[in-house]
């Protein structure tokens, strides 16, 4: 034990340096270990025939991911165009309708759906949605419009908290000066409230697209994991991440490079969309 | 045409209401459906006999105990890291280019998604550390994942606690470490925790990065080396492969219960704390 208080104060001020680097450092490293798995296969396949490549056959030798990437952002501005009003619409609520009780009881049981497992979503998603899908609309019901469903209920939560955060933080008088110039609620709402609170709701947006396109097991439950562009909100359709996680449990050599490929590809999009995310909140701040 | 707006007011605020009942709704169907079909099959020995036949009969005993050793050995890494480091950023330094760059490193590890995290625990922990699907593997794993979240929740628990208590402490002539410790973070304890709460659901309710790392094996680990399998895990298996829906459902009971529960502990300390200095 350490008598000297002052050389105390200069340990423990090193080994909290070390932990606060520590989270650079797993940074660093899942970059790098990504990178470093999946880069040799952009130098040897080459980066177009891999990005813009359309057969993923990795056991024959070609990787194209081209269908995926369009597939991870049809089922994000599918979930988008599904989660966005309503989680949009509930900050709205929450915020400027309901009353101080009933705001402490919502907002906590709709976070609550942020807790559900994915795998939860997932399931629900293939013994509720896909059959009535396969049923009512047509198709085997595995499709872009069953997993835009599950994923833009998933996204909810992210869209509502971040929303209601934003629409919070637009000043008291804002709302009283256009009250004072006769305006209803709905119009002070949608004509000083939102527009004043526009950046945050578009990070929230965003936000919630890094969620969905990052989404893994409950898309490839009710995905249907097809290895083509969909042609119609019907048909099924693999994503970037469902490609991962279905094939690494088994896939070696190329194959499993070809994976770590599909990782970057992944990781790069996450990485622009926080940033985007990050720069519109605090333009806002 | 032009449309009153005092009618489109009380349109508006009719179809909010609708729609934010409607979202709950869906809250409440969910936990109605696992509850209702899950309730059935959840009974003593559900809970404390091991699977048979792959799962499709008895119970998730070994699960259990997996899901509960990979959340608490997650929680006992990334805690001290993450308070460490929430102690470094509020108390020990001011606003700079290096607190910015440690902020940017824990923003962007909580936006990676976690099937990365999974393709990164599989490649390093599972094949270059060779500890191949492991409990260790698992958790190691984990602890990064959740580790943004300890660290936010840290400081904004930190930064609660009022500057006066700090003053006090300095004018007794404490150190800036008793501070810390004896002042500071005893009043930031419920923060603290509720980022923990909500970091172990996190962990309870996590397949992707588990699955390629813990792996999946049906026994009962007994060392850290050992693979074995989470709640969610074992839930994601019986569905995916149709083993059996009685214990799938069975399983997910157990695993939405266990989640909700775990949260609303962390909302109750949350608002514990917020009504401390509010």
């Amino acid at each position: 034990m350490i008598k000297n208080p002052v050389k105390k104060e200069q340990l423990v001020k090193w080994v909290l340096v070390t932990f606060a680097l520590s989270s650079l450092l797993f940074l660093f490293l899942i970059f790098i270990f990504i990178l470093f798995e999946g880069l040799p296969l952009f130098h040897k396949i080459g980066l177009k025939n891999i990005i813009l490549g359309f057969k993923w056959a990795p056991t024959k030798g070609s990787f194209g991911i081209f269908p995926m990437i369009v597939s991870s952002f049809l089922v994000t501005f599918g979930a988008l165009i599904i989660g966005a009003p309503m989680g949009l619409s509930c900050a709205i609520y929450l915020a400027e309708y309901s009353g101080k009780r009933l705001k402490m009881f919502l907002k906590p049981a709709l976070e609550l759906l942020a807790g559900i497992p994915s795998v939860v979503y997932g399931f629900l998603g293939v013994v509720y949605i896909v059959p009535i899908i396969r049923d009512y609309i047509g198709g085997s019901g595995f499709s872009l419009l069953a997993t835009s469903i599950i994923l833009g209920i998933m996204i909810l939560p992210t869209v509502i908290s971040i929303s209601f955060d934003a629409l919070m933080s637009v000043p008291k008088t804002y709302r009283e000066g256009s009250f004072a110039m006769g305006a209803t609620k709905w119009q002070t709402i949608h004509k000083v409230v939102i527009p004043a609170a526009k950046s945050g709701i578009l990070a929230s947006f965003i936000l919630g697209m890094g969620r969905a396109i990052g989404e893994t097991m409950a898309v490839i439950m009710i995905a249907g994991n097809a290895l083509r562009i969909p042609s119609s909100i019907l048909d099924p359709l693999r994503t970037l991440t469902g490609n991962i996680a279905l094939e690494l449990a088994y896939a070696t050599g190329d194959h499993r490079l070809g994976l770590f490929s599909t990782g970057i590809v992944l990781l790069v999009i996450i990485m622009i969309l926080n940033y985007i995310a990050n720069f519109g909140i605090k333009r806002k701040m | 045409m032009r449309i009153n707006p005092r009618f489109t007011n009380k349109f508006v605020q009719i179809g909010l209401n609708l729609q934010a009942f409607f979202t709950v709704g869906i809250l409440v169907i969910i936990v109605a459906i696992i509850c209702f079909k899950g309730l059935p099959y959840v009974n003593f020995e559900f809970i404390f006999s091991y699977p048979e036949d792959m799962g499709r009969l008895g119970g998730i005993f070994p699960s259990i105990v997996g899901t509960i050793l990979l959340a608490l050995l997650s929680i006992l890494f990334a805690t001290p890291l993450g308070v460490g480091t929430a102690i470094f950023l509020t108390e020990y330094t001011k606003e700079s280019k290096f607190t910015k760059i440690i902020r940017f490193g824990v923003e962007s590890l909580a936006g990676i998604p976690s099937i990365l995290y999974g393709l990164f625990g599989f490649i390093f922990f599972v094949i270059k550390l060779r500890m191949g699907w492991s409990l260790l593997a698992g958790v190691l794993t984990i602890t990064i994942m959740i580790l943004p979240t300890i660290i936010r929740t840290s400081e904004e628990a930190i930064k609660a606690v009022p500057r006066n208590l700090r003053i006090v402490s300095y004018s007794l002539s404490a150190t800036k470490w008793e501070t810390v410790t004896k002042v500071v973070l005893p009043s930031a304890i419920p923060g603290i925790l509720t980022g923990i709460m909500l970091s172990v659901g996190r962990a309870v309710g996590e397949t992707a990065a588990v699955i390629f790392t813990m792996g999946s094996s049906l026994r009962l680990p007994t060392s850290l080396f050992d693979s074995g399998r989470t709640m969610a895990v074992h839930f994601y298996i019986l569905a995916r492969e149709g083993i059996s829906m009685e214990k799938a459902y069975g399983t997910a009971l157990v695993l939405v219960v266990s989640i909700l529960l775990i949260n609303v502990v962390a909302y109750y300390l949350m608002n514990k704390a917020i009504s401390k200095y509010s």
